[in-house]
């Protein structure tokens, strides 16, 4: 795969895939400063970023802290980390299970698995180019991100969603940059 | 009132049992001075370095209880360095040599280590209590020291404590002579305890009110413990992990049954939620329930649980109640006085647990709320409103939005508004803690409308010096203020330097004060210590010749009768 960033090149087109009405402020609890203001855009960055530095936040006992060491962890084990994927095309979405791959490519074996019927029905319509398809996530800050970049346990840590983009549109990504 | 024998004035005094109350009538004249200092049961130290421990013990000689606190609030978060100070031994020399009568001792947020312990024992072989709060310090090997030499015992209770575990069977140095424990609290050790030695010393104490287990301590242990004190009215869990098809299972529900006199319940170390059923029983005779130590038990268990519990005064939970499940709080537990809602989700990264919603819920259904404590994602000005119309006597209020300096998402206003109701209407708050987007307003409001509030707490709020002006010039009361990450500068430190002399502390960290400012102050108010802490990795410039336009990173001042401490680390500098 072509390396396409998602996120800088992508931001000033706002590509969310989150539902229309809802904002990043509540789910990612960024400071709410206003939209349009390019500077405070880039704090938000950095804050989201300084944000688990911040010494004594929240205002926490080290005691009840300490409390729960490895819960984080366990609490994902348990519930699974159910992420939504959606395919270009296709009409009904699926969920699955980040944590039972052990990396991308059991990832990709299973998307494919997943979705081999809507595929071969796009790939027909394409004029039989194959399979081609970018997978694309949305990360903790709303950005659209490929698939593949970072290290495994960093991305099922970060991916909140996905998405299998069509090959025109993967591609015309691709050329922008 | 001078021509009255002693007796009869201190066998009125006795009729004083507030700390103040008494402090007050030993300044009326030197007679009752002598009368008040000489009867003086119970001493409250509110800050060990206001005053030199040999000095306390030789005002009250006939002390039996001491109460002492060391370090400044904000250490529970990591913000005063390890070894600040908060020593816990010369109380303990001085009690030892002074006030051989002791018979309590009662320590927050100190350091006390084993050879503390050691002597503690050994000079007061007649203890009563120990009680010690967010202490660190010490080992099992001083709990040892204690179970060995104090004889008659009545209350151990160790809360929140750091302590290291050498495995040592320190409970089982209580010896068999000792029945007289009324309350035992040992649930922040992380190590096992001996349990045959726990259960033996349980049989032998009928008067045992409190016991408060560790996580160790297994369902069949606390089992055969609830069925040898069945008449234990405060409960602290182990570890409730068991199969709820078994027989260990069925033995602990028959033995809940029988101990009709529980009243606060906490504990549920690794609780497996389907264990709950068994609890049920107590819960309609509860009066404090701490589920927040059990981040397995979902919002929807909790509900379960909390249904039962209709009598319940203390409610602490963990923020995946949700706000459905503080709705069920408020429609089940209509005598809760005091919430307290955790974040079980420190790092940030789920799903928003806890709103604005849930604690209007709560104020609307629990007229009698007076304490709250509570960490949500987000916090509208139209519910601070509501909350404070609903809930008029509230005497501590602190609520921690998590996102620092976060607005009302709604109006995307400051919080100053929803903040100011909460003052306005509740005249007797006692203590508030600060959070969201604020700006000098609120602080307008704290010092119009405050006026009995004692303890206030600032972080990531303010535009200017003028904020610290209107608290320091307006609260009458003020004791404690401690402020973090906000804009105050010299100028808002010494514009009334008089008022610290009123205050038991100022803590200040990552604000505008400079060297200078604090030199000026330290100048102008001989009886305040001035501390400037400086943890000196960045700054090498300040080990050289700090200017006196440098920002001071941390920042305590305190009154003080002792002067500078003789044994502060080298990154405290007294000014």
């Amino acid at each position: 795969m072509e390396d396409v960033k998602g996120s800088d090149g992508l931001g000033d087109t706002e590509l969310r895939l989150g539902l229309p009405g809802t904002s990043t402020a509540t789910r990612s609890a960024k400071r709410a400063l206003p939209e349009g203001d390019e500077e405070s855009h880039d704090e938000l960055r950095r804050t989201s970023a300084a944000k688990a530095q911040v010494v004594g936040w929240p205002p926490i006992r080290s005691y009840r802290k300490n409390s729960f060491p490895g819960r984080k962890v366990e609490a994902e084990a348990a519930a699974g980390l159910y992420v939504k994927v959606s395919m270009d095309g296709a009409p009904y979405l699926r969920k699955i299970d980040l944590g039972v791959y052990k990396g991308y490519k059991e990832l990709r074996e299973g998307l494919d698995n997943m979705f081999k019927c809507f595929s071969l029905e796009l790939s027909r319509r394409e004029g039989g180019s194959g399979s081609e398809y970018a997978i694309t996530y949305e990360d903790k800050d709303g950005d659209l991100m490929l698939v593949g970049d970072v290290p495994w346990e960093m991305f099922i840590s970060s991916c909140k969603r996905l998405r299998i983009m069509k090959g025109s549109e993967a591609r015309g990504l691709n050329s922008r940059h | 009132m001078t021509y009255f024998p002693d007796e009869v004035v201190e066998h009125i005094f006795d009729f004083l049992v507030s700390h103040r109350d008494r402090n007050a009538v030993s300044t009326v004249c030197k007679a009752w001075y002598q009368v008040e200092r000489l009867s003086r049961r119970s001493v409250f130290v509110g800050n060990c370095y206001s005053v030199l421990p040999e000095r306390v013990m030789t005002r009250f000689p006939g002390m039996k209880c001491l109460i002492v606190k060391g370090k400044p609030h904000f250490a529970d978060f990591n913000l005063v360095p390890h070894d600040w100070g908060g020593f816990a031994l010369p109380w303990i020399e001085a009690a030892a040599h002074g006030c051989p009568g002791l018979e309590e001792l009662r320590l927050k947020r100190m350091v006390v280590s084993d050879e503390s312990l050691e002597l503690l024992a050994r000079s007061f072989p007649d203890l009563k209590a120990l009680v010690l709060i967010s202490c660190e310090g010490f080992s099992t090997d001083g709990l040892a020291a204690i179970a060995t030499h104090c004889r008659s015992l009545r209350e151990l209770d160790l809360q929140e404590n750091e302590v290291e575990d050498y495995g040592r069977q320190w409970l089982s140095c209580f010896p068999d002579s000792c029945t007289t424990l009324v309350s035992l609290n040992f649930s922040c050790l992380k190590g096992e305890v001996n349990a045959g030695a726990l259960e033996r010393l349980v049989a032998r104490c009928p008067s045992l009110r409190g016991l408060k287990l560790n996580r160790a301590v297994s369902v069949e242990s606390l089992t055969r413990i609830l069925d040898r004190a069945p008449q234990l009215v405060e409960l602290g869990t182990g570890s409730l992990t068991v199969d709820h098809h078994s027989e260990a299972y069925r033995r602990m529900i028959n033995t809940f049954h029988k101990c009709k006199l529980l009243r606060n319940l906490s504990g549920f170390w690794d609780v497996d939620p389907r264990c709950l059923q068994s609890v049920y029983p107590v819960c309609p005779n509860l009066t404090v329930l701490n589920l927040s130590y059990a981040p397995s038990i979902q919002g929807a268990d909790q509900v379960k649980l909390i249904r039962h519990c209709f009598k319940l005064q203390k409610l602490w939970v963990l923020d995946c109640i949700g706000d459905k499940g503080l709705a069920v709080v408020a429609s089940t537990c209509k005598q809760l006085q005091e919430l307290r809602v955790f974040p079980s989700d420190i790092y940030g990264t789920g799903t928003a647990a806890v709103t604005e919603e849930g604690l209007v819920a709560v104020s609307s259904g629990c007229s009698k709320m007076n304490s709250l404590l509570y960490f949500c994602h987000q916090m509208t000005n139209a519910a601070l409103i509501t909350v404070a119309k609903n809930c008029p006597r509230f005497i501590r209020f602190r609520l921690c939005i998590l996102d620092p300096g976060k607005p009302d998402p709604i109006t995307n206003q400051p919080l100053d508004e929803g903040f100011g109701a909460i003052v306005q209407s509740c005249k007797d708050l006692r203590r508030l803690s600060l959070s969201g987007l604020l700006t000098d307003k609120v602080f307008l409001y704290i010092g119009e409308y405050a006026a009995r509030l004692e303890m206030l707490s600032i972080a990531f709020a303010g535009d200017s010096d003028k904020g610290m002006i209107y608290v320091l010039n307006g609260c009458k009361n003020l004791r404690k203020l401690e402020i973090r990450d906000s804009p105050f500068g010299d100028a808002a430190l010494l514009e009334n330097v008089g008022k610290y002399e009123t205050m038991r502390s100022l803590w200040m960290s990552s604000c505008d004060v400079t060297l200078g400012g604090c030199k000026a102050l330290a100048a102008k108010m001989p009886r305040l210590n001035v501390e400037v802490i400086n943890e000196g990795d960045e700054s090498d410039e300040m080990e050289e010749n700090p200017s006196d336009a440098h920002k001071v990173e941390k920042m305590y001042v305190y009154r003080t009768l002792a002067g500078p401490r003789n044994e502060a680390p080298d990154f405290v500098w007294t000014l």
